[in-house]
Formats: structure tokens, sequence, C-alpha cells
């Protein structure tokens, strides 16, 4: 079980608002949040990651408190069992893919099995700048999930690619959280995908909750 | 030619980037990645030798190691140590002198690390030291070239700070540009000539080296 509650006061240019979400997720669910630009998505992941302090409230994931404000625990990113994939995927130019997936658990045989989750055991020893979108994408995946994480946070993981390679990536997509049996938030500005992927979905809207959507 | 200007001016080259190479690092790293006020201040004060007379420099260095001075006595008393008019001293001055070229190198190379793969990395488990070593150090092989060799080459030509340091005691201080300047006091322009178009050309070779090594690694 995943819960959490944050506030923050966030500021897009001379507009300001806060982000105060409230929810919880049971094991294996994949939540979407879907929003506008600048609706508080993204900083909702980085604040589940630890890369972001929330003002207040309190992140518990199993049995582990990972921020409560009014004890002043934050455990540092590094110490949370997240996989994150980032809008640009973020992969380490210096390492190949088979190396991204080793830096986050060195098991060989883990890796193994994670190239072949997400296809690319051909593409096992190239580079990034080598690699399409697609590919991108899915190696991003395979290095978030490879140290078998509480919880996989998808930063609009399909809005660098084009329509055709979007579809296909999706279902990619469902067919691995399914297969991985992670916890998952995926945020996007797309209601298709949220709708078409999520068990749960939620809108964002300035910070707020703004509605559930059929899924 | 006496050749000890050289083996002056080599050594101090290559003391000056290693131990900057080793205490700019860090202080870049804060400076890239932090966005707090003092940040500002410290780097204007460790980038002033860009601006400032190197004269200046050097007599505010030569005034601190002097042992009449509260620093200079403590090294003297603590350490054995007499900086002034020493190799010691004028590897002191380069560090302080070279300071911003390895500084702004660098810092532009860490800047230029995704704030997002370092974050990435945290995520992986990784604490700071492990993505410094294995994703921003990798990833910033350029910066790295550029420090090294400005600061090099910066430090072998250096010769205000050095003359108000250390003088010109030959096989310990007299480094090329203070051979050169000598040479040129006591009227002897061909020996001037001589070690000047030495320093010319390794300093073109230098600089020849960086940028072609730079545009291959920016092909990659």
């Amino acid at each position: 079980m995943i819960g959490f509650r944050i506030a923050k006061r966030l500021r897009a240019g001379r507009h300001s608002f806060d982000l105060e979400l409230e929810r919880e997720l049971a094991d294996g669910a994949f939540l979407g949040v879907l929003g506008p630009s600048g609706s508080g998505k993204t900083t909702l992941l980085r604040c589940l990651a630890g890369h972001e302090r929330p003002d207040s409230g309190r992140i518990g994931v199993g049995q582990e408190l990972w921020y409560d404000s009014s004890s002043g625990a934050c455990v540092p990113p590094r110490l949370r069992s997240v996989g994150f994939v980032p809008q640009d995927y973020a992969l380490f130019p210096n390492m190949t893919v088979l190396g991204n997936i080793l830096y986050a658990d060195p098991d060989r045989e883990n890796a193994r099995e994670l190239l072949s989750l997400v296809r690319l055991e051909k593409q096992a020893g190239l580079f990034p700048r080598e690699l399409s979108g697609g590919q991108k994408q899915r190696t991003a995946l395979a290095r978030a999930l490879a140290r078998r994480p509480a919880i996989l946070l998808l930063d609009e993981p399909l809005s660098a690619l084009d329509e055709e390679l979007r579809e296909e990536l999706g279902d990619e997509l469902g067919r691995i959280q399914r297969a991985s049996g992670v916890t998952a938030i995926m945020v996007s500005h797309s209601r298709h995908e949220i709708s078409r992927l999520c068990d749960e979905s939620i809108e964002l809207r300035d910070g707020r909750l703004a509605g559930f959507l059929p899924t | 030619m006496d050749p000890s200007p050289f083996l002056v001016s080599l050594r101090l080259g290559a003391c000056v980037t290693a131990i900057l190479l080793v205490l700019a690092f860090p202080l870049a790293w804060a400076l890239a990645r932090t966005r707090r006020p003092w940040a500002i201040a410290v780097e204007s004060l460790a980038t002033l030798p860009l601006v400032l007379s190197p004269t200046v420099l050097g007599f505010y260095l030569l005034s601190a190691m002097s042992p009449r001075s509260p620093f200079g006595a403590f090294l003297l008393s603590a350490f054995g140590l007499r900086l002034a008019f020493s190799f010691e001293g004028i590897v002191l001055g380069g560090c302080v002198s070279g300071l911003p070229f390895m500084l702004t190198a660098l810092k532009a190379g860490i800047s230029g690390v995704s704030r997002n793969i370092v974050e990435a990395s945290y995520s992986l488990g990784k604490g700071r030291v492990e993505t410094a070593l294995r994703v921003v150090i990798p990833n910033m092989k350029g910066a790295f070239l550029a420090g090294l060799v400005t600061t090099f080459a910066h430090a072998i030509g250096e010769f205000g700070i050095v003359l108000m340091i250390g003088g010109s005691i030959p096989g310990v201080t007299r480094t090329v540009s203070i051979a050169v300047y000598e040479r040129v006091e006591a009227l002897d322009f061909a020996g001037a000539q001589a070690y000047a178009i030495v320093l010319v050309v390794a300093s073109y070779v230098t600089m020849l080296a960086l940028n072609a090594l730079q545009r291959a690694e920016a092909r990659r």
C-alpha cells in the first residue's frame, strides 16, 4: 500500500498556486494523473521520488515512512525504492543499454531478464545516441525496474514519440507494468493514454484534484 | 642556453594543475549545483585573479607569506615552511592565479551534465561520490581536458605573481618567463628569443591539441 498527502506552493511565472493531493494506492495499481502543463504533475512525481521536498504532508510506502512534515522525516532519493522515468528518459550517455541497467543493479541475470521483458536483447551493446525514441523509452523502463522498486513513476513517458510509436509503446508499457506487478503512477496530458493504460485516473488542475476519469 | 627555467616551469605547471584538479572539482560542483546567494560571492572571489593585476595579487600573497605576517609565522613555526622565495610559494601563487581557469572549465562541464541524469543516478540508489565518478565525470571529459590544458598553459607562462613571490632563484623559482625578462634586461635579445620561441611553440601545440581533442569529443 502506498499513501501520500502532498502540499506544496508552486510558481508558474507570475502565477502561483498550491499543489494539494492525497491518494492511496493498492499494491500493483496503476494510477494515471491527467493535467495540462504547469498543473503540478511533474512536481508530484519529484516529491514522491525525493527530488523535491513538499511544504507539508506525508508519504508512506508499505511499512516505510519517506516523508513526514510533522516529525521532519525525509528519506533521501537514493534510499527510496523508486523507479523514475523522466520525460527525457535521462539515460547515461557514457553507458550502453546493458550498462545503464547494470548501473541500477549489477546482477547480470536480472539485466538479461529485463532486456528480454523490454525486447532489447539485440540492442544491449548500443549507446543511447544509437537508439530510437522507443528503444530509449524501453531502456529507461528496464533500468527503472532493475532495482525492483516499490513504485514506478512515469513522467510523460510517451510524449517524445510519434503517434504510431506512442500507440505501440503504450501497449508495451501496460504489458511491462502488469508483468512486473509494480505499483505505478503515470502523469500525462493525454486523456487517451491515461484512460487506455491506467486502472484508476484522476485529473489535476492548478494543483488540485479536479475529477476522476473513467478507465 | 640554461635548460633549468624550462624544468622549473614544467614542474610548476604540473604541480599547479594537479592541485587545482583536486581542489577545484568540489568547488565547481557546489557552484554549479546551488542557487544560494553565497555562490556569487565565492565565485567572484575565486575568479578575481582574471581581472586583478598579477603584481597586486603577488604583493598580497608575498605579504601573507612573510614570516612577519601571522600566516607566514604560523607556517614557519608549525611546519618549518618558508613560502616566500621558494618553489612551494610560487606553486601556491600559481594555484591562486590558475584557479579561475580550472574552475570555469569544470563548472561549465558540470552544468552541461543534465540535472535529470544526476537525479536518475540518485533514484537508482547511488550517492554523490558514485554519481560524480561514474556519471558526471565521464560525461564532461571535454571540460576536464580544457581545464587541465588551460591551467597548465597559464601556469607555465606565469610571470607577475611568480616574480613577486619567488624572485628569480636559478633552478628554484626562475621560470621561462622570468628568464626571458632577465635576458631582455641584459639586452641579450638572442637569448630572450631562444627561451621565448620555445614557449610560443609549446603553447601553440598545446592549444592545437586541445582544440583537436575537443572537436573529436564533440563528434562522438
